[in-house]
């Protein structure tokens, strides 16, 4: 693996000198940068050469699991489907980022399609942070595909951070949830410059008391566009709750679009937006503490982007 | 300690809301300013802290001018402020509040200390987000936890520190205001109405319509109030207004 990659790697996950403690596999300009399964989660290539099944055995416990993704180099278009087979009653720890570094002039891309089946009662934490850098004039472009399933008692958690560099990002997650089933989605964007990011969110509640909680927390600087769409649908007693919310600085712009739907006389459905700019008497609270107005215009957005 | 001049202040041209605050606040003494509403009181608070730039007079701390110095500059300077209304911050938790107003990270008793003087209990605050899930009374505590956090603080202006807070935790924060009378090196401003303030106060000052209707020790001007009380009329009325 190269510098570019390793540097990469530690900017999107938690890799150190010593590399990862668990299950992982690295991906690197499309092709494979390392692999390691453990005896309870198992990552096998599929045999088609169209990615990866990682495999957890049922009642694995306290695993971490390591899938990042990273581009170093124009002219790659990489795509890849990666399947998560969790077994019931495991709890896991999912870190799947992807990194692009571009000194080109051609763009980079990579699509990865992740599709998650949680088994019966299972519990997973997944995180993914997307980082785009480099000085080429080639794009950077990261289009993530998340599809779930969750059985029943099943919780996913779900991080996703895109803290800017990546010049366009369609970001697509659907969901199935079964009975009792939860989901909760936290995610950050910032954009700057002209980069462009759209995210849709399509959830089926289709289990009786199955949850869902969206949480976006976006921030448009520059000339940057953001679109957010998210559509949760109550298809039997549960509850649905979606927030977006977005700060807008310089000439950033915000299309929130979000959608619910009820099928069922029990469902609970929520939705609540709020686009604007930074308040300005945060920013004189914080100056009252003695931070500068930079300083505590970047302490409000660090803490609306982390909460 | 903290001194005002012939302090004014106008948002705009021919509306004049400070209309001349000559004002002494020494340091080691709890001074309340009183009156009525729209009367200026937190006008004042906002130009001593520099969230206003005054039109006319001087502001100095320890001798030395802040007239000119902007917000951040008079908060280094040590002059501390907790609003009237404080704002909410939507993923800024408690913790990250009182850090920053620390100047960096707080050790736990610490903040355990400083929760307490302000009548809430730290593991179920501290991690939570200083946005609208919290009450208008925690919210205030908050804040004013967020002054006494502060580091090196001179000045100390708390405006209607009372509002929204309940009862058994009011009294915690007079008691707080007593522990800070004793470090000699600060002097506090505090907004307020309330009786139980007004009776701790060291010095009291009366503002009516932009002036300082009559100012002097809380001992001399407690029962000029209460007079006013008594006899059901407005307590400023029939106080001192030969200094108009």
């Amino acid at each position: 693996m190269d510098k570019l990659t390793e540097n990469l790697l530690k900017a999107i996950s938690d890799y150190t000198e010593g590399g990862y403690t668990g299950a992982y596999n690295i991906r690197e300009n499309a092709g494979c940068g390392g692999r390691q399964s453990t005896e309870n989660i198992e990552i096998v290539g599929k045999e088609d050469g169209s990615g990866i099944d990682i495999i957890i055995k049922p009642g694995t416990k306290d695993e971490n699991v390591f899938i990042p993704a990273c581009v170093t180099k124009g002219n790659v278009h990489d795509l890849v489907y990666n399947d998560f087979h969790i077994g019931e009653g495991s709890d896991v720890r999912i870190i799947a980022g992807c990194g692009i570094h571009n000194d080109d002039e051609e763009e980079a891309v990579h699509n990865g399609i992740h599709r998650f089946f949680l088994g019966k009662g299972s519990h997973v934490v997944y995180e993914e942070k997307h980082l785009g850098e480099g000085t080429g004039s080639g794009e950077k472009r990261i289009d993530p595909v998340t599809h779930l399933e969750l059985e029943e008692d099943a919780v996913l958690e779900m991080i996703t951070i895109q803290l800017g560099g990546v010049d366009k990002s369609t970001r697509t997650t659907t969901g199935v949830l079964k009975d009792r089933a939860k989901l909760l989605i936290h995610e950050s964007l910032m954009t700057a410059g002209e980069e462009y990011v759209m995210t849709d969110f399509d959830v089926d509640m289709d289990g009786e008391d199955s949850k869902v909680d969206i949480v976006s927390r976006s921030v448009a600087r520059g000339n940057s566009y953001q679109e957010y769409h998210s559509k949760i649908k109550g298809n039997n007693r549960c509850t649905g709750h979606s927030e977006c919310d977005a700060i807008l600085m310089e000439k950033g712009r915000v299309n929130a679009a979000p959608e619910l739907y009820a099928g069922h006389l029990d469902a609970e459905l929520i939705h609540e937006a709020a686009i604007g700019k930074v308040a300005g008497e945060q920013i004189l609270k914080l100056r009252t503490l003695g931070l500068t107005e930079e300083e505590a215009e970047k302490a409000i957005i660090d803490g609306f982007l982390k909460g | 300690m903290l001194t005002l001049k012939n302090v004014r202040w106008s948002p705009e041209a021919g509306h004049e809301v400070l209309k001349g605050i000559d004002l002494e606040i020494p340091a080691g003494q709890l001074t309340v300013v009183t009156g009525p509403n729209g009367g200026g009181k937190t006008s004042l608070a906002k130009v001593i802290a520099g969230l206003n730039q005054i039109t006319e007079g001087s502001i100095l701390v320890d001798g030395e001018d802040i007239t000119e110095k902007d917000i951040t500059e008079r908060a280094k300077m040590g002059v501390s402020y907790a609003f009237q209304q404080p704002v909410r911050f939507k993923g800024v938790t408690v913790k990250d509040m009182l850090d920053m107003a620390a100047g960096g990270e707080i050790p736990d008793d610490e903040v355990c200390t400083v929760m307490a003087k302000v009548g809430l209990c730290t593991k179920d605050y501290i991690d939570r987000e200083i946005d609208a899930s919290l009450s208008g009374g925690e919210i205030k505590r908050i804040e004013i936890a967020s002054v006494l956090t502060r580091r090196g603080s001179k000045v100390l202006i708390f405006d209607e520190p009372e509002a929204g807070i309940d009862l058994w935790s009011f009294t915690g924060l007079i008691e707080a205001f007593e522990e800070l009378k004793k470090e000699k090196d600060k002097a506090i401003l505090v907004i307020s109405h309330q009786e139980r303030l007004l009776e701790i106060a060291d010095q009291i000052a009366v503002i009516v319509e932009g002036r300082v209707r009559i100012a002097g020790p809380g001992k001399e001007i407690m029962p000029q109030l209460m007079a006013g009380e008594k006899y059901g009329t407005c307590p400023v009325e029939a106080m001192g207004k030969e200094m108009l």
